[in-house]
C-alpha cells in the first residue's frame, strides 16, 4: 500500500483554501477549445466532499436559469487554476443533498457568523 | 518482443498532461534475469526464459534451484515464464522495466480473482426471472434443451459451476508510465488477478 501512497502523494497540490460543504465558492476551471485556453468560472454551493488524498473529489451545485446543475471537481486536478471561498455556510451534515429537493428561498444557506 | 514478470501493487489514478484522470493498474516487474534461451538447434523453438521474485532455497526444489544455480544465480527464484519468439537476450542479462517505453501497447496475464460455485446469473450472465406474480423462477437457468430428440444435454451447455481462478489475458493495454527507480510499470485500465498476484507482461 506503501507504493501507492508514494505516487499519490507526488501528485497533491498545495494552496488550496479550506472549504467544506455549505460553502459558496467560485472555481476558475481551464478549458480547452481548439488550440485555445481559455478559464471558466463555476460558482454555487458546495454539496459534498468525498474520498481522500488525491482521489478527493467535491461537487458544486448552482441554479442555472432555473435549472440545478451540479459539476464534480477533483480537488487535486490540474485543471483547476484556483478556488476562491466566498461565504462560509452554517449547515449541520457533511452531504447536503437535501437541497436538491429546495428551490428558491428554500434553498438558501446562512452564513456562519463568526 | 520484450516481456517481464511481475506483482500487482494495486489501482490508482493519475491525471495526465491533458488535466484528465487515468485509472492504473501499478505493477512491481522485475528485474527478471534471464535463466535460460531455448534455440532452434536444441530445442526445436526460439524462446527467453526469465525468472522473478527472489526466494529462500529451501522453498523450491533442488533441481529447480540447481537450473538457477547453473544459470549463475546465487539465490531461488519463486518464478520462472517462457517469452516467446526469438531475441538478443543472453544468460546473464537482466531485464528490467526499462525494456519497455512509455505509451507502449501490452497485454497483461493473470489468474483471475476465485468466484467459487456460481448460478448461470452471474457466470454467464443469463437473464433473471420475475421477482412477483407468485414467480419462484428467479436466478432458474431456464430450459437446457429439448425432449425426446436429443434425448440429452449438449455439450458445453451453459450451466452453474466454478467461477474465476482461471487464466486470463486482457489485451489493448497501454504503459502510462514507469519509474525505473522503485521498478513500477503504471498500466492503464485493469489488469486480471487479485493484488500481489503474478502477472506476466507483453510488449506487442
Amino acid at each position: 500500500m506503501n507504493i501507492i501512497e508514494n505516487i499519490e502523494r507526488q501528485q497533491l497540490r498545495e494552496g488550496i483554501p479550506q472549504f467544506k460543504a455549505g460553502d459558496n465558492v467560485k472555481v476558475h476551471f481551464k478549458v480547452v477549445e481548439g488550440s485555445r485556453h481559455r478559464i471558466q468560472v463555476f460558482q454555487g454551493t458546495v454539496i459534498k466532499r468525498q474520498g481522500q488524498g488525491v482521489r478527493e473529489t467535491f461537487t458544486v451545485r448552482k441554479q442555472s436559469f432555473g435549472v440545478g446543475v451540479e459539476r464534480t471537481f477533483p480537488v487535486h486536478s490540474p485543471k483547476i487554476d484556483s478556488i476562491e471561498v466566498m461565504q462560509i455556510g452554517d449547515v449541520r451534515r457533511a452531504k447536503l443533498y437535501y437541497l436538491r429537493q429546495k428551490v428558491g428561498k428554500q434553498a438558501r444557506i446562512r452564513e456562519k457568523q463568526r | 518482443m520484450t516481456g517481464i514478470i511481475g506483482k500487482k501493487v494495486g489501482m490508482t489514478q493519475l491525471f495526465d498532461d491533458d488535466g484528465n484522470v487515468v485509472a492504473v493498474t501499478v505493477v512491481q516487474a522485475g528485474p527478471c534475469p534471464v535463466t535460460q534461451v531455448r534455440t532452434l538447434d536444441i530445442d526445436g523453438y526460439e524462446a527467453v526464459q526469465l525468472a522473478f521474485e527472489e526466494c529462500k532455497d529451501k522453498h523450491i526444489s533442488k533441481p529447480e534451484l540447481g537450473h538457477l544455480k547453473k544459470a549463475g544465480l546465487k539465490h531461488g527464484m519463486r518464478h520462472l515464464v517462457e517469452f516467446d519468439g526469438p531475441g538478443d537476450l543472453k544468460i546473464g542479462d537482466t531485464v528490467t522495466v526499462e525494456a519497455f517505453e512509455d505509451g507502449q501497447a501490452v497485454t497483461a496475464t493473470g489468474v483471475s480473482k476465485g468466484k467459487g460455485f456460481q448460478g448461470t446469473v452471474k457466470r454467464h450472465n443469463f437473464a433473471r426471472g420475475p421477482e412477483t406474480h407468485g414467480s419462484h423462477n428467479v436466478r432458474q437457468p431456464g430450459s437446457i434443451g429439448a425432449s425426446a430428440y436429443p434425448a440429452r444435454v449438449f455439450k458445453g451447455m451453459r450451466m452453474s459451476g466454478h467461477m474465476g481462478a482461471q487464466r486470463v489475458t486482457q489485451q489493448g493495454l497501454k504503459i502510462v508510465r514507469r519509474d525505473v527507480e522503485n521498478n513500477l510499470l503504471l498500466i492503464k485500465g485493469s489488469v486480471p488477478g487479485a493484488k500481489n498476484s503474478v502477472v506476466v507482461i507483453k510488449g506487442r
